[in-house]
């Protein structure tokens, strides 16, 4: 990590929105980001009860374009990006040749020849030349992310706060669909996708009109008591929908399986970057496998410390904190693969204390339907 | 804001003295970086701390805090309140959310703390450390 004195921390178009609000800032991934605004716990709940807006346009773009675009997309995701419709999006990891994972994304179908790849902030550029290096199918690449702005509406009331201010019919736009539209008047990419567990839609328009949509939003979703979220919620709200978030879950030396992600790691398609090895994997058996777990207490589990099994150090927390709408203290772990039944009894070293912790089933929240 | 008979530290705690006896809670300041606060760990009652080592820890929900003693002393009493309504913390940190109260060990240790002017000035750095 660059220390902030050496590297200017990068902003998005709404920089000086958050700080007028009054957002506490942090550094994510090299951006100067807004953590919360009234709190994480009330933002948590008012995207679990109402609705949340969030400025993502830290996240990364990156656009496939030409006759090679699928082959491409194939070659360097794990999902099988050919079973996309137009309209379409899927989550995928982009794979290492060690079968682990550079980075995970949306993968967005705009045509046969024409895929838009959202990525996480801080692995961009690193996506961005892994890419071009396995080019080998004369596809057009193109980091596209300062083209782009990137709000997230979500919750129960996100759909008809956003309908306010779009002619376009989005109970239409099912979940993981897209569709192109206007937004107060301006052009975005309207998806039907999120990172919090809940209904919502995350929109993606050029730079120069997000103080108006922010605006526009806020006002729209007034009645229904929106308020601005920070990374803070996104990240309590994505780990009670036990949702993975790279660098924690997983990174270059985790494997999908290992991950709990055998849903989006399609080896019918194979090959593909790291399928070899994938297939190996899968033969041989996981050296660990990713766990929920609540804790027993009142403590929390969190970030990196060491899980106890019998006593002894068998695996790492890689997210733990208060799951605010759950009211328990909640986390993710990697354990011995023959350590992973619902129910198990483990325990969770806290600054050298063992507390009690039992391995429960993922997701910890799932939304009423 | 920062009651002018406390005393305080870098570490953001603050501690109010009564005769030989000391309370100690964390600042307004360190409330709000910490953000919400969901549990507080305490030492037991009559556990002896030293002045600058540790006394227990304060969570938020992005974070765990480890609290510094003041001074040295023996715990007499840790706040009740805290237990389930740790949250306290965020609204009344100067007051009812106390942490500990301690029997000072040399009730002179704390003529080496800041007085409430100076911990205002020293935050006051520290936030334009934070802002540039």
């Amino acid at each position: 990590m660059n220390t902030p004195a050496a590297v200017e921390l990068r902003k998005t178009a709404l920089n000086s929105v958050h700080r007028r609000l009054g957002a506490k800032m942090v550094n994510f991934g090299g951006w100067d980001m807004p953590l919360e605004y009234s709190g994480i716990i009330a933002e948590h709940q008012a995207v679990r009860t109402r609705a949340g807006l969030f400025d993502v346009s830290h996240m990364g773009e990156l656009e496939i374009r030409g006759p090679g675009a699928l082959a491409l997309v194939q070659w360097v995701s794990c999902n099988n990006a050919a079973k996309l419709n137009v309209g379409q999006a899927h989550y995928s990891g982009l794979m290492t040749s060690r079968g682990t994972f550079v980075d995970d994304l949306l993968v967005h179908k705009f045509s046969d020849t024409h895929y838009l790849l959202c990525v996480n902030a801080g692995n961009q550029d690193d996506d961005f030349r892994h890419i071009v290096a396995n080019n080998q199918f004369d596809a057009e690449i193109e980091n596209s992310g300062p083209r782009y702005s990137q709000l997230a509406i979500q919750g129960p009331r996100a759909t008809e706060t956003l309908q306010k201010l779009t002619p376009s019919p989005l109970d239409s736009i099912r979940y993981y669909h897209f569709a192109f539209g206007k937004v107060s008047g301006v052009d975005c990419l309207i998806a039907r996708t999120g990172y919090t567990g809940e209904d919502g839609f995350e929109i993606y328009f050029a730079p120069e009109y997000s103080e108006k949509l922010w605006a526009d939003l806020m006002q729209a979703g007034e009645s229904a008591g929106m308020i601005p979220c920070g990374l803070g919620a996104r990240n309590t709200l994505r780990l009670e929908a036990g949702m993975c978030l790279y660098g924690h879950e997983i990174d270059d030396t985790t494997t999908p399986w290992e991950a709990g992600l055998a849903w989006i790691c399609k080896m019918e398609k194979a090959p593909f970057l790291g399928s070899d090895v994938l297939a190996q994997q899968k033969q041989t058996g996981l050296p660990r496998k990713l766990v929920g777990f609540e804790m027993l207490d009142k403590r929390i589990g969190r970030d990196g410390y060491p899980v106890l099994i019998g006593g002894h150090e068998a695996g790492r927390v890689t997210s733990g904190c208060p799951a605010p709408f759950l009211k328990k203290n909640i986390g993710m772990a990697y354990v011995p693969p023959n350590s992973t039944a619902v129910g198990k009894e483990i325990e969770i070293s806290i600054r050298g204390q063992a507390a009690p912790a039992r391995i429960i089933a993922l997701p910890f929240y799932k939304r009423p339907q | 804001m920062y009651p002018a008979d406390y005393r305080y530290t870098k570490q953001h705690e603050w501690i109010k003295v009564q005769g030989d006896t000391g309370t100690i809670g964390i600042t307004d300041y360190a409330q709000q970086e910490l953000g919400d606060v969901v549990f507080v760990d305490l030492p037991k009652v009559g556990a002896k701390i030293s002045g600058g080592k540790s006394l227990g820890s304060v969570e938020s929900v992005k974070a765990v805090s480890e609290i510094y003693s003041p001074v040295s002393g023996e715990v007499t009493e840790t706040n009740p309140l805290l237990v389930d309504a740790p949250e306290k913390i965020n609204t009344d940190p100067h007051n009812t959310a106390w942490l500990i109260k301690l029997k000072l060990a040399d009730p002179k240790e704390v003529a080496g703390l800041m007085d409430a002017a100076a911990y205002e000035a020293y935050i006051s750095e520290q936030a334009k450390e934070h802002s540039a």
